[in-house]
């Protein structure tokens, strides 16, 4: 076994030796090389970690103004709907307005219209009188040679006309 | 494997050689030759280096190479973070340096170099190498615990709830198995690596001695032995990996000892 048999001669060499290579593993490698691997590691964790904070914050911020503009779009909606309902309710009345002032307008010439037909009919009924008992004298003094009276041919007419 | 006389010797792989003629040096009268032990653990050094050297890009969307350096820091990272707590931040260059220095001399010493003519030697199957990895890790426990606690360090032997009257019996055996923790640490590494190693060794023999001796032993013999080779590598890969594991495990257990206290 060389471990042992070796020992006397090479465990000064083996010490040595271990001590420099293993020193230098420790100092340089382990003190100057790993330190800086872990930062690396470190300082990307940092980086994720704030990159999602920020992307956290980015939603929650889209988030409110979402909310905020949903409010304002619903007040103004609103607003919108109030100003069409005072608009529908104006015209209402106005075209009520317009429609009564037509309709008295209307009103008023019938009335009119009416006035004068009655005024023409009564007008032709004196006329028909007129003319019937002339008529009608006119046949009595043709049939009989009666001269009648035109108060009369009158009186008798009316009383023919209106029963 | 030296297979003089047509034998293989399973131990000569443990064999430590003086090279490129160093076998002179000398400091302070002590013996310092650079041998095949000393370049196999700056073989580690040099790939464990350009390892990390290539996570270091520093990159915000890190490519594979930094994703595995990261995920090798990372996991010593958390292994402290979960048995010492936030305290044991500071122990990660000396954790990740023994991890992966054992790691990566298990690793490399597995490598099948025979085949292009190069010896492997693994660094952790000798227990002077991982005698002083534990004694490094034993030295930094008692530093920090009496650093940060003085002598009340020692209610360490006295557990929680300890009954008065086995006070007499509970810290000598606490102090018994606490003082055993560096020969634990250094005996498991040192001997599951020598173990592989030998199998592997002995079974080898096996296959070449029995398609040596003819094609009958060949396949009664060598062949299952071979198939056998083949499951222990990929067990031996295993276990590097989990040596490594413990050994800095029980390195940060012991650390959280010494910061925690109990």
């Amino acid at each position: 076994m060389p471990q042992i048999s070796q020992l006397a001669e090479t465990y000064a060499s083996q010490v040595f030796w271990l001590l420099i290579f293993f020193g230098f593993i420790f100092f340089v490698i382990g003190r100057g090389m790993v330190p800086k691997v872990m930062a690396t590691v470190e300082a990307r964790d940092k980086q994720i970690a704030a990159d999602l904070a920020a992307a956290e914050a980015a939603r929650s911020a889209a988030n409110a103004e979402e909310d905020a503009w949903r409010v304002q779009a619903n007040a103004q909606r609103g607003e919108a709907q109030a100003v069409i309902a005072k608009a529908k309710a104006e015209a209402a009345k106005a075209s009520e307005a317009r429609l009564a002032q037509a309709q008295a307008r209307i009103d008023a010439r019938v009335g009119e219209a009416e006035a004068q037909i009655a005024t023409a009919r009564s007008g032709a009924l004196k006329e028909i009188e007129q003319v019937a008992a002339d008529a009608a004298a006119d046949i009595v003094s043709r049939l009989a040679g009666v001269k009648v009276d035109a108060k009369a041919a009158q009186a008798a007419v009316k009383e023919a006309l209106n029963g | 494997m030296a297979a003089e006389g047509g034998k293989v010797d399973p131990m000569h792989q443990f064999s430590i050689e003086p090279m490129f003629g160093t076998d002179h040096w000398q400091l302070a009268g002590y013996n310092i030759a650079f041998t095949n032990s000393a370049l196999w653990m700056a073989i580690t050094a040099a790939v464990l280096f350009v390892f990390v050297w290539g996570g270091m890009k520093r990159q915000l969307v890190p490519g594979r190479w930094q994703m595995a350096v990261e995920s090798l820091t990372g996991f010593i990272d958390n292994l402290l973070a979960a048995n010492i707590g936030p305290a044991g931040k500071k122990y990660v260059p000396y954790i990740f340096s023994i991890f992966s220095f054992i790691l990566f001399a298990n690793l490399l010493g597995l490598l099948p170099l025979m085949l292009v003519g190069v010896h492997p030697f693994t660094p952790t199957s000798h227990f002077t190498v991982t005698g002083v990895l534990a004694v490094l890790s034993f030295a930094i426990v008692l530093i920090v615990g009496f650093a940060r606690h003085g002598l009340h360090f020692f209610s360490l032997f006295v557990p929680h709830g300890t009954p008065w009257w086995l006070l007499w019996l509970i810290p000598i055996i606490e102090l018994i198995s606490f003082l055993v923790r560096p020969f634990s640490l250094a005996l498991r590494l040192f001997v599951a690596m020598m173990a592989g190693h030998v199998l592997l060794e002995v079974l080898s023999s096996f296959v070449i001695d029995s398609a040596n001796s003819g094609l009958l032993w060949g396949g009664i013999v060598g062949l299952p032995s071979f198939l056998l080779m083949v499951a222990i590598c990929a067990l031996e890969l295993l276990v590097a990996g989990i040596q490594a594991y413990v050994f800095a495990l029980l390195t940060s257990l012991y650390l959280n000892d010494a910061e925690n206290l109990h």
